[in-house]
């Protein structure tokens, strides 16, 4: 189960709007390499993972992506509070205000909306991890991606933040990673599947 | 200390936390970040107290039952910005 904290994981607090950048953004939200995917990917891995600590690492992980959900959507939010009509036309924010005005949905920033097929929960503790490794070397790369349009440093500050957790879990799944293969035939880690074969 | 001083030194312990229980994760017997994650964690209860005290719960629990459900209570926290 969950509990509601009321309040971000870091500061979001943007003056300014500026839809052209929140549509980028929101891919961060509902895109391939994004925040609701990655805490999907993680939770829905969980059960079947075989070993307490990578159990414990799933859940926490998942749990904070939520909260990076949160910190996106928010920052996606603020960008588009007090538009006129022209700014709506002039960014190009006009086709995703007549699907949803301005309210937060997840799509990626080339306008797909969100979609399971966007992750895996595979049953095989070395595919997953490995696959979790990638996932968040892909976040990692949109994060610098958005940072190369953004230059209000009210939007920099948060995404920053956000890039440097996909660096901290990178690091913790390969501790996942090396504590699985601990556990299996040193000769052929792929002789079994540990979630699988007994 | 103002709210917004106050709610920063609550995401600076939860974020030490955060990091500490990702590294417990992997690092179940690590004595030293076990004891940071006690220190921190009573550092976090006294700070989540003293900002429900002055300005509505963070957790449900931290509610006033008094006369009105404070939880309800805005801004929420994807609107505490410059309004």
């Amino acid at each position: 189960m969950w509990n509601y904290e009321k309040k971000l994981q870091y500061p979001v607090t943007i003056k300014n709007p500026n839809p052209k950048l929140a549509q980028l953004i929101i891919t961060q939200l509902g895109g391939p390499d994004g925040e609701l995917g990655a805490s999907l990917r993680y939770l829905n891995q969980r059960y079947t993972m075989p070993d307490d600590k990578v159990k414990g690492l799933l859940t926490d992980i998942g749990t904070e992506e939520l909260a990076h959900v949160e910190m996106i959507s928010a920052i996606v939010y603020q960008l588009t509070r007090n538009m006129s009509l022209e700014e709506i036309q002039k960014s190009g924010f006009d086709a995703y205000f007549v699907d949803h005005t301005t309210a937060v949905y997840p799509i990626a920033a080339s306008g797909s909306p969100f979609t399971a097929t966007y992750f895996q929960s595979k049953g095989d503790s070395i595919t997953d991890l490995v696959e979790n490794l990638a996932a968040e070397q892909k976040a990692r790369t949109t994060y610098d991606n958005i940072l190369r349009f953004a230059d209000d440093p009210d939007v920099r500050d948060p995404i920053k933040f956000l890039r440097a957790r996909e660096i901290v879990h990178f690091q913790r799944f390969g501790e996942g990673l090396r504590i699985v293969q601990e556990s299996m035939a040193s000769k052929n880690f792929y002789a079994t599947n540990p979630q699988f074969d007994k | 200390m103002n709210k917004e001083s106050m709610m920063q030194v609550i995401q600076m312990y939860d974020f030490y936390l955060e990091e500490l229980q990702l590294y417990l994760d992997t690092h179940p017997g690590c004595r030293n970040a076990l004891d940071m994650f006690s220190k921190y964690q009573d550092l976090r209860k006294a700070a989540y107290e003293a900002y429900a005290a002055n300005f509505g719960p963070i957790v449900l629990s931290q509610t006033d039952t008094s006369h009105h459900f404070n939880w309800v209570d805005g801004p929420w926290p994807w609107e505490r910005s410059t309004d």
